[in-house]
Order: structure tokens, then sequence, then C-alpha cells
């Protein structure tokens, strides 16, 4: 079986680690539900923030492309409205109209004048187009019924991406057409601005997939994209696709162009909300602190609190031994005074008829007895033990006749003096000396002088008795905080743990059978605990003993 | 010595006779009695100087009940207490209710007689003081005169 204090230990530790679990439990369990939920919440409006942007960038970018066909449209339709189809198929007037547009624009890269057959009439530019029929083309028919035209991005006989405008103007019964091609790049640049970030792209899209500007990333212009035009239905449309290389992207779709092309903002998610990261890190590095300040706070607590609750263990532990030790000696008290009682009775009946005797021996017909002196002596011996054993009885009792104590006014200094002038003449018999170091201004206090005249005589005769013969006895007395203290101390044998512990045991002692009742110390102890002192024994064994009493001041007054 | 009179209570039959018998050889007049009740009887009979009273007597009155009694018996009358240790709480209860002391058992009966002479004297001296204290009120007030010859006959 384990001993208790182990036992104790080992409950005491795990009552630390059950204290430390739900410390643990109570306060970080909310902490990471607080951070989890805090984090969901900014991932949700980050994301909505990342949405709205990209929306926002495909709008604001759609809308610039629009009005920068819309001004080209509406140039090329004021100059063809404004002037007859002869003035501009004279190719001197048209070079005139040319650098006018290009002056404000500078968008155009050549200018040509078709006729109703789809002849090149006239042409401005850096190829030679004069004299092309264009009545094979497809968007001849389209400019023709509509009105305006603007063509994909194409190579053409020229060779490098560009797309034309086109716009008809009607002159009497006959139409020609004012067409202008437009460098691809003009419109790269447009779209281009909304390439933001490491991973963002922007890019024009025909109704075939095909890319009308260069993409940051994939493809150059006039090839073919992997994304399908159908998936951005709508006016603005917002789509998570995955990449080729498997990463999510947002793309943002706007169509414009009459809807036959598709203007793309595509980014990166993570990048849009490149600040959750920073939230999680933030919390990651927030509640692991958080965490460790809890746990250090709830070990050193729980290390605190056991300490001090084993020390109160400690403390009950001792105090229940006292307790035991009290119990003890008052249940000895009344056994002690029931036997007194059942004790002095006989002894009193005896005393008596000795004494009878003793009277009839005094009868003179008996004096004359041979056997007289005899009868006597028996009858006195008979008296000297009967005197013994009311002695060892009335020491039983704490000297019964003054049991109640008498409150006086005592001065312990001169209690002490008393005393020891009393007991010095025994104490030369055997060459002991007595050293006294009494403090001068002892208070008065109340308290009962026999009693107390008694306490130091036991413990002086105890110190001579155990000191035996040429030897030291030091009595010094001091005051500290409400309380008179009286040490008494001898080069004696001493005693050792076990005799100490028994020392105020009733009918205890270590002197020989005959010489002590083993009932001074206990009757002491009595004395100066109804007093409510106290009385500490120390000693090592070979090397003396001493004895403090500890007296609680009760000035005279309150008596 | 002068003469007086003691009743000695004692539930203890060996005691009681003994200490009758050495009184008595002492030309004590005494009396020995084994409880309360017969304690009181023997009062209500006759006065005494003295009463030794067992303060402790199993069954019957106790000694302090028979103290009470005999105090209104006998005012004047000096009770001194017997004991064993254990009621020595007791005895000082007694001396409140006005016994003379107390005894603690086994004495020696020179002990005994000594205390007895005191109590005794100490009667003496309050029946003078109380004869004084009368005589004093007669000279004060003469028509209680009657009461002198009561006094001479104490005499």
């Amino acid at each position: 079986m384990e001993s208790p204090s182990i036992e104790k230990e080992h409950l005491f530790s795990s009552f630390q680690k059950r204290i430390m679990f739900l410390t643990l439990t109570v306060s970080i369990a909310p902490l990471i539900i607080l951070g989890i939920t805090v984090y969901a919440q900014f991932a949700k409006y980050s994301r909505i923030t990342a949405e709205s942007q990209i929306r926002y960038m495909a709008q604001s970018q759609a809308e610039s492309m629009d009005l920068f066909f819309r001004k080209q449209t509406a140039i090329l339709n004021a100059m063809a409205r404004t002037h007859s189809f002869d003035q501009m198929v004279d190719e001197t007037f048209l070079s005139q109209v040319f650098d006018v547009i290009n002056y404000r624009s500078g968008a155009l890269i050549d200018i040509g004048v078709i006729d109703v057959t789809g002849m090149h009439r006239a042409y401005v530019g850096p190829y030679d187009l004069k004299d092309k029929n264009y009545s094979g083309q497809p968007w001849f028919d389209e400019v023709m019924s509509k009105g305006v035209f603007i063509s994909d991005v194409f190579m053409g006989f020229r060779n490098f991406p560009h797309f034309i405008i086109a716009v008809r103007r009607s002159e009497g019964k006959h139409a020609w057409i004012l067409r202008a091609s437009i460098d691809q790049e003009k419109i790269e640049g447009i779209v281009k601005s909304a390439q933001v970030g490491r991973s963002g792209d922007a890019f024009l899209l025909n109704r075939d997939g095909i890319y009308q500007t260069n993409p940051r990333f994939e493809g150059p212009v006039l090839s073919k994209s992997d994304i399908d035009p159908r998936s951005f239905g709508g006016r603005m449309t917002l789509v998570e696709m995955t990449d080729e290389k498997n990463r999510p992207f947002l793309y943002a779709g706007s169509r414009l162009n009459e809807n036959k092309w598709i203007l793309i903002v595509k980014q990166a998610p993570e990048e849009m909300i490149s600040g959750i990261f920073e939230v999680q890190i933030f919390e990651i590095i927030i509640i692991t602190i958080s965490a460790l300040a809890i746990l250090l706070t709830a070990f050193f607590t729980t290390r605190m609190s056991i300490r001090q609750l084993l020390q109160a263990d400690e403390k009950a532990s001792m105090f229940q031994a006292e307790l035991l030790q009290m119990d003890k000696l008052a249940a000895l008290g009344k056994l002690a005074a029931g036997v007194a009682h059942e004790i002095n009775n006989p002894l009193a009946v005896i005393l008596q008829q000795t004494g009878w005797i003793e009277d009839l021996l005094d009868e003179e017909d008996v004096r004359g007895s041979p056997n007289f002196e005899e009868l006597q002596k028996a009858a006195e011996k008979i008296e000297h033990h009967v005197e013994r054993a009311r002695k060892v009885v009335h020491n039983m009792l704490g000297y019964a006749r003054k049991m109640e104590p008498r409150m006086e006014d005592v001065d312990i200094n001169q209690v002490l003096s008393q005393t020891i002038a009393f007991i010095e003449n025994y104490s030369k018999t055997k060459n002991i000396r007595i050293d006294t170091h009494l403090y001068d201004s002892l208070p008065v206090i109340a308290g009962d002088q026999s009693k107390l005249q008694q306490v130091f005589l036991n413990l002086i005769t105890n110190s001579i008795d155990a000191v035996g013969e040429n030897g030291i006895i030091e009595i010094i007395s001091w005051v500290d905080n409400d309380h008179i203290f009286v040490k008494i101390t001898d080069n004696g044998p001493g005693f050792d743990e076990d005799v100490r512990k028994k020392l105020f045991d009733p009918f205890y002692t270590t002197k020989k059978a005959g010489e002590g009742t083993g009932l001074g110390l206990w009757v002491t102890y009595n004395i100066i605990d109804n007093m409510g002192g106290a009385i500490h024994p120390e000693s090592q064994k070979g090397e003396g003993a001493a004895f403090t009493v500890d007296i609680p001041i009760i000035p005279p007054a309150t008596k | 010595m002068d003469y007086f009179s003691i009743l000695v209570v004692d539930d203890e039959v060996d005691f009681l006779d003994t200490i009758v018998k050495r009184f008595q050889k002492r030309n004590i007049d005494t009396v020995g009695v084994t409880s309360g009740e017969k304690a009181l009887e023997a009062m209500k009979e006759r006065l005494f100087d003295v009463v030794l009273l067992d303060i402790k007597m199993p069954g019957g009155m106790d000694g302090i009940e028979a103290l009470r009694e005999m105090k209104k018996l006998q005012p004047l009358t000096e009770v001194i207490l017997l004991t064993g240790h254990g009621s020595v709480e007791t005895s000082i209860e007694g001396m409140k209710l006005g016994a003379f002391d107390y005894l603690l058992k086994p004495v020696k009966l020179e002990d005994i007689l000594a205390k007895v002479g005191e109590a005794f004297e100490k009667k003496n001296a309050h029946e003078e003081k109380i004869r004084k204290a009368k005589i004093k009120e007669l000279i004060r007030y003469p028509s209680r005169a009657f009461d002198i010859d009561q006094l001479k006959d104490e005499d």
C-alpha cells in the first residue's frame, strides 16, 4: 500500500491536471471559436469585396472601350456626312481629312472610300490597296445594310493585327462607305490598364473565343482561347473557373461591340483577398500567445493553490495531532480524578483506623506490653505510607486544593527568585550552579502565584535531577509581543525525540522507580495550558535540555 | 479546650465510627450519622457547634443540599466540608454557600481538630458580635429589654 503522503501527492497532482485541463478547455475553446468566426466573416466580406472589385474593373474597362469605339465611329460619321463622295474620292482631299482625324485621335492607320460596287475608289495609307474590290467581303454587306460596322481583329493584307471601322453615307440615290483601319494596339492599351497585380489579366475575346488583344499570360492575339465565350451570357457575368494549371480564378466578362466582343478581367481570388492571410497569421499569433499566457497562468495559479492546499492540509494535520494530545490529557485527567476519589476514601479510613490504634496504644495497660514499641512503629509506618499515597493522588490532581486559579498581581522575576532561593540549598549539595539572566522590566501580570511557583519548582527540580551532580542551570526571562518567556536550560544528558513526545504524559518518568511520580510535568503542562500559555521542550540527546515557558501577559487591570 | 459539640456526617461507616470514637475519646461531644437526612433530623433535636460533612454521598441528599438546609436550621453552626479530590469544585461552591472551609481526605485527626478549633472560635466570635450588637440595641431601645434574660441564659 502507498504511504499517505505519496497518495496525497498523487491526488493533488491529478487534481492539478484536472484544473489545468478544465481551465484550458474553458478559456481556449471560445478563443478558437471566436478566431474561426472572425476569420470566416472576414473571408466572406473579402470575397464579396474582391468580386465587386473585379466586376467594377470589367465594367469600367468595357465602358472605356465602348467610348473609344463610339468616338471613332462618330468621327468617321461626321466626316462622311459633311463631305460628298466626289470630294472624298479626291485623294488629296482625303489625305487632308485623314490628317484632321489623326491629329485628334492618332488611332487611324489608313482611310479609304469604297463605292457601292465594292471598289476601293480612294485610299490614304501606307499600303497599296486602291482599286481592290471588297464586294465579296462579309462586312461589306453588313455595313451597307446597318450603316456602321466594326470588325474583329485580323491580319488582312497588311499582315499585322488591326481592325476596321466602316460607316455608310447615302448621298441621293447611291451610297458609299468611309472605311478606316485602326491599330489593334490602341485597344490593347485600354485593356492592359486592367491587368493588375501579379496574376491579374484582361483581354478581349470575340464570339468564337479568339483573342482580340494580347493576354498577359496566354497565347498571342488571334489565337484560340480555352475560355468558352458562351459562359459569359449576360451583359456582365462573374464566373469562377480554374485555369490550365488548375488554379482558381475569378473571371468578370462584359459584352461590348454589339455583343460581338467580351472584355474579360481575370484575377486570382487569393491575391485580391491577400488581407485574409494577414488576418489569419495575426489571429494565429494572437491565439497562440493567449493560449500560452492562459497555460502559464493556469499552471502557476494551480501550482500556487495546490501549494496552499498542501500547507493548509499540513497545518490541519498538526492541529489534529495537537487536539488528540489534548484529548488524551483531558481523558486522563478525568480518569485521575475518579481514581483519586476512590483511593482517597479508603486511605481516609486506613488513616483513621491507624489513628484509633495509636489512640488505644496510648492507654496505660497497653504501654506495658512487650510489643508496644513495635505496634507503635507499625502504626507510624502505615501513616507514613498513607501520606505517601495521598501525595501521589494530590500530585495527580495538580494540587487540587488550589484547583481554581487565583488571580493576583504576579511578578514573574520575583516568583523565579523565590523559587530559586527555596531550592538553592538542594542544588548546592549537588554542586549545581544556578545562573539567572532576568529581564529587568518584566510587566506585572494577573495570575496565580503559587501555581507559577509550582511550575518553576517542577522544571528546576527536574533540571537538577537530570544534571545529577556538578553542572549548570541557566534561567533566562524576557518579553516578546505580549508574552513573557522563561527559559530553563541545563547541561544534563538531554532527551531524544521519543522521550520528548511523552514528556507531558501523566505517570511518564525517566527517574528510577520510587523517585518520581511522573506527574510533575503533566501538572506543569496543565497549569500553563490553563493560563493560555505553552511549554516548548527542546533537547538533543547528550547535549542538555531546555524548557521554554510561554506565558501570555494578562495585565492586572483586566483581572 | 472549651467544651463543644460536633456532628459528623459520612456514609463511609468505617470512617464515621472510628472518627466518632476518636473524638469521644478526647471528650468531645460527638454524634455520627450516615446521611444528610439523618443529620438534619439530629440538628432539629439539638444544637451543634461544628458539623463535619462529607460532600459526596451516593444516594439520598447530597452534601450541598444538606449544607443549605443546615444553614437554615442552625445559621451560626459552622460546617466543615470533607471531600475526596473529585469534588473540590463542589467544595468551593459549598464555601460560597457559607461553609467554613473544606478538608481533603485522607486527613489526620490532628488537622481535623485544628480546623474544628478554628471553626469553633469563629462561631464564638460571631455569637459574641451578635450579643454585643443586641446589647447596644437594648441600650438604644430599652423597650426591647425582654430579650436580656434570654441572653443571660446563654452565657
